[in-house]
């Protein structure tokens, strides 16, 4: 166990940097999730750690190790591959117990770190098979299992779920929150998904091309996005944004509205972001955005209403209440929770 | 399974019949042919023949020159198969490697295959002969008294580096193949686990390779069997002495050039029933150690 020091690090391709320079430190125990969407540098930032990729600049330390120039297997770490990477001509029990044997452990201790793992993952019928003979789940299991026993210093996780079915993926989520609960390993993990993110993180890092937008608590991020990028991508049905006028203490909605909002800048244009359920509907005479709704799906306990700002092609999501009555057509007049708007900068795209 | 059934008798029959023929006029025919010659004698110019029974047999395998071809193929074979083997796989290891310029090396490595085996053993002639090869001379100035035309193991290692240098490009494609086909993931995950790129490569490279080697091993063993009567004949004619003279090469010499045509006809079956045994063997044995996906 150990904590995990990444200090201004970059990686480059022939030239091109990917990897504009993260700083972090994962404390001792810590579940923090590399979350971003494909291409953003997610797992190559994993793979930096684990030493499968090269460091082009900055430096990595592993329990106040600096790790840099070490050889993966002499960074004390365990790693799931998205596609399990199980040794397939190996028993369960030997993939487990393969990186204890390079390490020369009496067989009596391998025995037992074996048997302990399978417990916990409920693998003990299916030490003898190989890995062909295993389901989805089974198999994910086995490499968390070959993770598990070598008992390293922090835990590196690269989409270890997104290869199951979505029930199995629940599942699998709730078992790792338990193992890291149990265990109280340090651990790293990337996904693309933000559910995932969202409920296993401690701390979030969420990253776009190659930058890290936020490093905060899945809370932090949920409700003070730190870029518009962040606010766009955490939240489901994704927040609204758009461009607004600011004019003393007015703004300007696309259609030509005006609302008064506090903590607008003097003047010229920002990104105004608001999510679905964080509005209101008002009465028509009060300062509200008009949105003319498209369609409305209604999910049981709650509804979410499609449509555009009245007199500009914005689009609008807004979540109503299970009971609402609106439809197609409809015309609603909804306005900013108080406290719950976002200001970005338009030209950085950075929280104001 | 489903099951094709075609409305018709003779359409099967049909697009049988060109694979048909082939196997019957260049397989069936000639072997029956060297059953009924390997139980008769006949005379040099096939003007007279009869029937005595196993007596070919019999004198063929008392024959100490045979019992020769016999210990020359065993020791000719497994240092082909072992050397065409080994050396592909390390040199498309080896490619793997290669970041720049893979596939040009990759081309440049495929290249003896398309080389004629008479032209391979002529290539290997004239580069060792001791008068005028070009590398005989370094050899003897390096000490050693090189005569393939005198020294029977000396012969012996010339054929067989033809051979095998022949035989490395069919491998190499093979094992390249083969080495792609194992996902990088998995070297990473053995990396992290703690192992070595030499140990990764003994407990995970090369027990995933196995379908590969296993085939290989039985082409090559049938290659060095059969295939090399081209380069034995160009570059030592089975000699000096017999000492490079196989198996193939003696069917040959005592059918063609001797003409005895019962002893060689008797030769031709004997190693049909040795390739049929071995080929059972390596599939009943070796394929047991084989790791199919």
């Amino acid at each position: 166990m150990a904590n995990i020091q990444l200090n201004d690090l970059r990686k480059s391709y022939a030239g091109q940097e990917v990897i504009h320079g993260i700083t972090m430190n994962i404390s001792n125990g810590e579940f923090v999730v590399i979350v971003g969407p494909s291409g953003c540098g997610k797992s190559t930032l994993l793979r930096m750690v684990a030493g499968l990729e090269g460091i082009s600049a900055g430096t990595i330390s592993i329990g106040d190790r600096v790790v840099n120039d070490l050889e993966p297997r002499e960074r004390d770490i365990a790693m799931v591959f998205q596609n399990y990477a199980l040794y397939p001509h190996m028993s369960v029990r030997e993939n487990m117990a393969y990186g204890l044997k390079i390490a020369r452990m009496p067989a009596a201790e391998i025995d037992a770190r074996v048997a302990k793992a399978a417990a916990i993952l409920e693998l003990e019928p299916y030490l003898d098979r190989k890995p062909r003979a295993l389901s989805g789940g089974q198999r994910q299991r086995v490499a968390m299992g070959r993770a598990l026993v070598r008992e390293p210093a922090a835990f590196l996780l690269d989409e270890p779920l997104s290869n199951l079915d979505a029930k199995l993926r629940v599942q699998m989520r709730l078992q790792i929150k338990d193992l890291h609960q149990t265990t109280g390993q340090t651990m790293l993990y990337v996904t693309h998904d933000q559910v995932e993110a969202m409920t296993l993180a401690d701390r979030l890092i969420v990253m776009n091309k190659g930058v890290a937008d936020q490093i905060a608590t899945p809370h932090e991020v949920y409700m003070t996005p730190a870029s518009e990028f962040v606010a766009g991508f955490i939240g489901s049905p994704a927040m609204n944004i758009f461009t607004v006028q600011a004019e003393a203490g007015v703004a300007v909605l696309p259609g030509g509205q005006r609302l008064p909002l506090s903590g607008l800048p003097a003047s010229g244009e920002v990104r105004l972001g608001l999510r679905p359920e964080d509005m209101e509907i008002v009465d028509a005479g009060t300062p509200s955005i008009p949105v003319v709704l498209r369609s409305v799906e209604w999910l049981g306990a709650d509804a979410f209403g499609y449509g555009v700002i009245e007199g500009s092609d914005v689009l609008m999501t807004l979540r109503l209440p299970g009971s609402t009555v609106a439809a197609r057509g409809d015309r609603l007049h909804v306005a900013p929770a108080e406290g719950r708007m976002h200001l970005f900068s338009k030209e950085t795209g950075k929280r104001l | 399974m489903r099951r094709t059934v075609f409305p018709h008798k003779l359409l099967p029959w049909l697009l049988l019949a060109p694979q048909l023929a082939i196997t019957l006029i260049f397989f069936y025919w000639p072997a029956a042919q060297a059953f009924r010659q390997s139980v008769l004698r006949e005379d040099p110019f096939g003007l007279s023949s009869k029937f005595v029974g196993l007596a070919n047999f019999r004198k063929v395998l008392n024959d100490p020159a045979y019992l020769n071809a016999m210990q020359v193929t065993v020791v000719f074979s497994v240092l082909v198969a072992f050397f065409a083997m080994g050396i592909a796989l390390f040199l498309a290891v080896q490619v793997e490697k290669i970041i720049r310029g893979k596939g040009l090396y990759r081309t440049l490595m495929i290249w003896p295959y398309a080389v004629a085996p008479a032209i391979a053993g002529m290539l290997w002639l004239f580069m060792f002969n001791p008068s005028f090869g070009t590398l005989a001379w370094p050899l003897r100035q390096l000490g050693i008294a090189w005569n393939p035309l005198l020294n029977g193991d000396q012969a012996m290692a010339l054929v067989v580096a033809a051979a095998t240098w022949k035989q490395i490009s069919y491998n190499f494609l093979f094992f390249v193949a083969g080495l792609q086909a194992i996902p990088k993931s998995l070297l990473e995950a053995a990396a992290i686990d703690g192992a070595t790129k030499r140990h990764a490569f003994w407990t995970i490279v090369f027990p995933l390779l196995t379908p590969t080697t296993f085939f290989l091993l039985v082409v090559n063993t049938v290659y060095a069997l059969f295939d090399t009567f081209g380069i034995i004949h160009a570059v030592t004619s089975g000699g000096p002495g017999k000492s490079t003279e196989t198996l193939v090469y003696k069917v040959y010499n005592d059918g063609f050039v001797n003409l005895i045509m019962g002893d060689s006809a008797a030769q031709s079956v004997i190693l049909m029933v040795i390739v049929i045994a071995l080929t059972a063997f390596q599939f009943r044995f070796i394929e047991k150690r084989v790791h199919y996906g």
